[in-house]
């Protein structure tokens, strides 16, 4: 029987399925065995194998009467954070543990029409809040490069199963850097693209202002079929777009960008960058960042000067700011955003209480783990009056001040950013538990791009640690609505490199 | 002690669109439990809240009636606190930023003309509703069961300032205002089913200070006559209250109608603190100066214009005008019958329409839409009085069959059909009048002795005879010529 | 700045959290690490700025869509009974919650 593990990428895997050299079942019954064989138990949250197959059997049908298209038959996975008709959707918490959603996400039901066969529910971070996986009501998701160590968040679950290869997609969410920097710790290729581009609802929401779907897969490549037929308006949505800067928001719209980068790099033969400014924020080289993820980074834009491009040194001034704001605006919106789990209508409800403020306080705390309680309480308490002026209203002061700042040197500095993902190499799973904002700390380079609502990308750029194993990612940060572009950047180094290509070495 | 009271209003309006505020859902009164309530309203998980027009159109409608000013751009927020019928836990209203600001309206109490000033009107969701039969929870403890039809239905929440100054000011102004959100449209006014629902702030100061004293928040008056009751006694227990040297205490209360009292609602250690904050899911809305030209060109003409229409062109009284364009229906059919009319006749037309119409409406609970007397009808019948064919009196009695539907409601035949023609012929009155002078000379008598009121009963018998149908002016001059001479 | 007992017990009302007194010890002592850290906000300069609440509102102008006021047909009593499938105590298509007395 054909395994999942001959594939290392979604193209190859198309290929053999429109040649008939495999069938969709085929494959979705080997990676049912494997998902659920996996050393570790809490990546995946919840495996329904019929479910599964009956996506398969659809593949195979579209496969047969020539329908297919790029992602027919290929087995993703959905972070636990998008609703699902079916399969349970929990966003990894007690409070919504038996919880069955009526309805589909946007992103669940446009890769299920590009014919992707969903292998189950991911696991994440409690209602998308850490960054580590540690915060899962089941227990934490291990990094499958070394058990032992966390593999990011909140979007762990999706990054371990790609880097493990259990799946060749996953979708997963990026509030403040819950795409990115799992895709930099587990070695894999994430993006979150612009604001708005992909439709929220059906997304658990978590702060809705930053919340944004985003995918993982072992490449950039990879990632251009799993970005575009996810994005498009949603009328559903509020904040959804229409319009990319005059480009409809359908799905076609970041392929059509990459492609087109790609045809004007192709023209620049040996230096297919050149005229490429890459800005190279100095306050993302402070004393945080780590010796040898510096020294990755800096290889990696090494690399892209070889192929052309020109480093420009930019300043981004508020970028540790970023911080304290995205701790008082998340918590504020989450805060809201949770009210609704009460034990009324779905989910937890306490087993005893005296009467409906006992119930819906039992409930909640019953139901929500550390950390959402505390941002909780911590957004509740900048909203709160008296403090509204000077936190959050200041909060989304100094955003506007981060979103000008990126706007500035993405306008008239250089056409895309570069830099880190994290400060460090993945952490042991367990340090850190002290210290309410020790993590928090961690997220410095990619919050503002969440701010300010931009595309950011982290693609495998080298590798660190004791070790020498665990992975170190490169962030590429552009201009809004610049996915595309992003993505052909990205393809153009893993066309030189073959960091993507390297494999955890556990089962 | 010379006590003010100070009254200010808040009042929720249903708006009439066909769908809720933020989802697609029904706002059709009556369904069955949560057959109305998709997973946007029971706020499931990825749920999110998409605008509907129709409400933003009809807070546009309303601004401009009221002389607002429409605001260009204004802003959803959230208002946090937890409530089982309040799905998300936080309501969508708007805050710092509402969609109308000012504006104004008039309106009598008694023959007094008022003028009130809003301070705002904004968009809001509406709560569902908690039913308290005995239900029994799963642990056998006393429930209420829990119904999502009507949250989310569009509400605009109207704010007075504190202008009024007494209770019957306040219902005056409530009936007002109910008038011209049906007259508009924009709300069925149906406070039986919940759609008008207020809210007074009451609070008492000695006459002549300046400062208001502390008030009271009366919550879910839904008639006009609790309205009345509640600041009443509101205003009573206050007053009461301090005179026996306490002070009020800033509360929301209830008004419990069995006993006519309010009270307070259950107490919370410290007042709410709703964290308003701008609604991340909804951008900012913006109404545009060409969208609202073209809803104010879309609008029927409004109460305060075709009142100072009936006034300046047909000569009505303010009072009179202020009833006939209480209620759109009214006023359609006073201009109706008007229209019908010779010129000049728009007086008669109105006191028809406030006197016995009116009366026949209240006495058989019908609304003038249900008029049984159309109005080309009634015109039909003032234009007999016009042209002398009857009199006013008669008249009365001929409107009363047309009521009743004798001979098909049509004056003319039940005129013929009784025979209550009058009596204009001269030479016939003359007649009758000898007759009658011949018949009472005593009468005759007393008034050449100076008795003024012999006349009236000469004139009384004149009419026996006639029995009604005389001419009145007729009657009148022939016999006081025939009396002198 | 630190923070009382009485400001906790009051944010985990407000939250709708219940915390037992060792709970609110621990909520007291990490929410003062963390108020330490977003206090870094108020020393910002930030007059002249406009509070932004459209990550996009830097690039171009957001504002609110409008639909069309088209109603969904209402649902069957089956349909809606299949949609309260979650409901931890439904009752006669209603959602059944312990009675508040007012």
């Amino acid at each position: 029987m054909t395994q999942l593990s001959e594939f290392r990428s979604i193209q190859a895997l198309g290929e053999a399925l429109r040649a008939r050299r495999v069938s969709a079942f085929e494959l979705a019954t080997d990676a049912l065995r494997a998902a659920r064989a996996y050393a570790d138990p809490n990546v995946f949250l919840h495996i329904d194998d019929e479910l599964t197959l009956e996506q398969a059997r659809a593949a195979d049908q579209a496969l047969a009467s020539g329908t297919a298209g790029p992602l027919t038959g290929i087995p993703v996975a959905h972070k636990d954070l998008f609703v699902t008709r079916g399969w349970r959707t929990t966003a990894a918490s007690r409070m919504l543990a038996n919880y069955v959603s009526p309805f589909d996400a946007a992103v669940v039901d446009h890769w299920r029409e590009a014919g992707t066969v969903s292998l189950g529910k991911l696991s994440c971070d409690e209602f998308a809040m850490g960054s580590g996986n540690e915060n899962a009501a089941k227990g934490p998701v291990r990094n499958p490069w070394d058990p032992e160590r966390i593999p990011g968040g909140s979007s762990g679950g999706s990054a371990a199963a790609v880097a493990a290869g259990l799946v060749l997609g996953a979708s997963g969410t990026d509030t403040g850097g819950s795409v990115r920097q799992p895709a930099a710790l587990c070695g894999v290729s994430g993006i979150k693209p612009t604001y708005g581009t992909v439709s929220r609802y059906g997304i658990i929401a978590y702060a809705s202002s930053l919340d944004q779907a985003g995918a993982l897969a072992r490449s950039a490549r990879d990632l251009v079929p799993l970005l575009d037929r996810m994005s498009g308006f949603d009328p559903r949505d509020s904040t959804s777009l229409e319009t990319c800067d005059g480009a409809a928001n359908t799905a076609g719209r970041v392929q059509a960008a990459f492609d087109a980068a790609q045809a004007g790099f192709q023209a620049g033969g040996e230096r297919p960058l050149a005229g490429l400014r890459i800005g190279v924020p100095r306050e993302f080289f402070n004393e945080g960042l780590s010796a040898e993820v510096g020294a990755a980074v800096e290889s990696a834009l090494q690399v892209f000067e070889s192929l052309g491009a020109a480093r420009v040194d930019v300043s981004l001034p508020h970028t540790r700011l970023a911080i304290p704001a995205y701790y008082v605006i998340a918590p504020a919106e989450a805060s809201s955003n949770l009210s609704r789990y009460d034990g009324v209508r779905y989910g937890h409800r306490a087993a005893e209480y005296s009467d409906l403020a006992d119930m819906t306080s039992r409930s909640r705390s019953e139901g929500f783990g550390d950390e959402v309680r505390r941002r909780i309480l911590v957004g509740t308490y900048v909203l709160s009056h008296g403090y509204y002026d000077a936190y959050y209203l200041q909060a989304q002061r100094v955003r506007r001040m981060i979103a000008e700042d990126f706007q500035r040197v993405l306008t008239s500095e250089c056409d895309v950013i570069m830099g880190p993902v994290t400060p460090t190499v993945a952490r042991r799973i367990g340090d850190n538990r002290q210290d309410p904002i020790a993590d928090w700390l961690g997220d410095i380079y990619t919050l503002g791009v969440s701010l300010a609502g931009l595309p950011g990308m982290s693609i495998p750029c080298g590798f660190g640690g004791e070790s020498g194993r665990l992975p170190i990612g490169l962030q590429l940060i552009g201009r809004y609505f610049d996915e595309g572009r992003l993505l052909a950047l990205a393809d153009r180094y893993q066309q030189a490199t073959d960091w993507h290509q390297r494999i955890p070495g556990h089962a | 002690m010379d006590w003010e009271i100070v009254i200010g209003l808040e009042t929720h309006a249903q708006l009439s669109t066909r769908s809720k505020i933020f989802s697609r859902s029904s706002t059709r009164f009556g369904a069955e439990p949560n057959t109305q309530a998709n997973a946007v309203d029971m706020a499931l998980p990825g749920s999110l809240p998409a605008m509907n027009r129709g409400a933003v159109e009809r807070a546009i409608q309303f601004g401009l009636a009221i002389g607002a000013q429409v605001a260009e751009r204004s802003v959803f927020a959230r208002k946090n606190y937890f409530y089982p019928d309040l799905p998300k836990n936080y309501q969508i209203s708007q805050f710092e930023l509402p969609i109308v600001v000012g504006g104004k309206l008039s309106f009598f109490v008694g023959e007094q003309e008022h003028t009130v000033n809003l301070t705002r009107a904004h968009l809001e969701e509406d709560a569902g509703k908690s039913l308290h039969e005995h239900f029994t929870g799963p642990h056998g403890e006393s429930s209420s069961g829990i119904d999502l039809n009507r949250a989310g239905t569009p509400l605009l929440e109207i704010v007075t300032e504190p202008d009024m100054r007494s209770a019957a000011e306040a219902v005056a102004y409530a009936r007002a205002l109910h008038g011209l959100v049906v007259w508009l449209g924009i709300c069925d006014g149906n406070m039986q089913e919940g759609s008008f629902r207020c809210d007074a702030n009451v609070s008492v100061r000695p006459r002549g200070q300046t400062e208001f004293g502390t008030r009271c928040e009366i919550k879910n008056l839904n008639s006009f006559r609790f309205l009345e009751r509640a600041i009443q006694y509101e205003a009573r227990r206050q007053i009461e209250l301090i005179e026996d040297g306490g002070k009020v205490v800033q509360e929301t209360r209830l008004y419990d109608a069995d006993r006519d009292e309010t009270r307070s609602m259950r107490t919370k250690e410290d007042s709410d603190d709703y964290r308003y904050f701008p609604d991340p899911d909804l951008p900012p809305l913006v109404v545009s100066p060409q969208w609202v030209e073209q809803v104010r060109a879309a609008m029927p003409e409004l109460p305060a214009a075709k009142r100072a229409r009936f006034e300046a062109d047909l000569g009505l009284s303010a009072y009179d005008a202020a009833q006939l364009t209480l209620h759109r229906a009214t006023a359609d059919y006073f201009e109706a019958v008007a229209a019908a009319l010779p010129a000049g006749q728009a007086k008669q037309a109105a006191n028809w329409i406030l006197g016995e119409l009116s009366a026949a409406l209240n006495r058989d609970d019908l609304d003038i839409s249900a008029s049984p007397v159309s109005p080309q009808r009634l015109a039909a019948l003032i234009a007999r009085i016009v042209d002398g064919t009857i009199s006013t009196k008669i008249a009365r009695d001929v409107f009363a069959a047309m009521w009743a539907g004798e001979s098909n409601g049509d004056p003319d035949a039940i005129i013929e059909a009784r025979g209550l023609r009058q009596i204009s012929d001269a030479g016939a009155i003359e007649a009758m009048i000898d007759a009658v002078l011949a018949a009472h000379p005593a009468i005759v008598d007393e008034f050449r002795a100076g008795k003024q009121k012999a006349f009236n009963s000469l004139v009384g018998q004149v009419m026996k005879a006639a029995k009604g149908k005389a001419n009145p002016q007729q009657v009148n001059e022939i016999l006081t010529r025939k009396l002198n001479s | 700045m630190a923070l009382t007992e009485q400001d906790i017990a009051r944010l985990a009302r407000l939250s709708g959290l219940r915390l037992d007194s060792s709970d609110q010890t621990r909520a007291r002592q990490e929410l003062d690490r963390i108020l330490g850290l977003i206090e870094e906000l108020q020393a910002v300069d930030t007059a002249g700025v406009e509070p932004m609440a459209h990550p996009l509102a830097a690039h171009q102008d957001i504002t609110l869509r409008l639909c069309d006021d088209t109603p969904e047909p209402p649902q069957t009593c089956e349909q809606r009974d299949a949609g309260m499938a979650n409901a931890p105590a439904p009752h006669q298509g209603l959602f059944l919650v312990p009675t508040v007395i007012e």
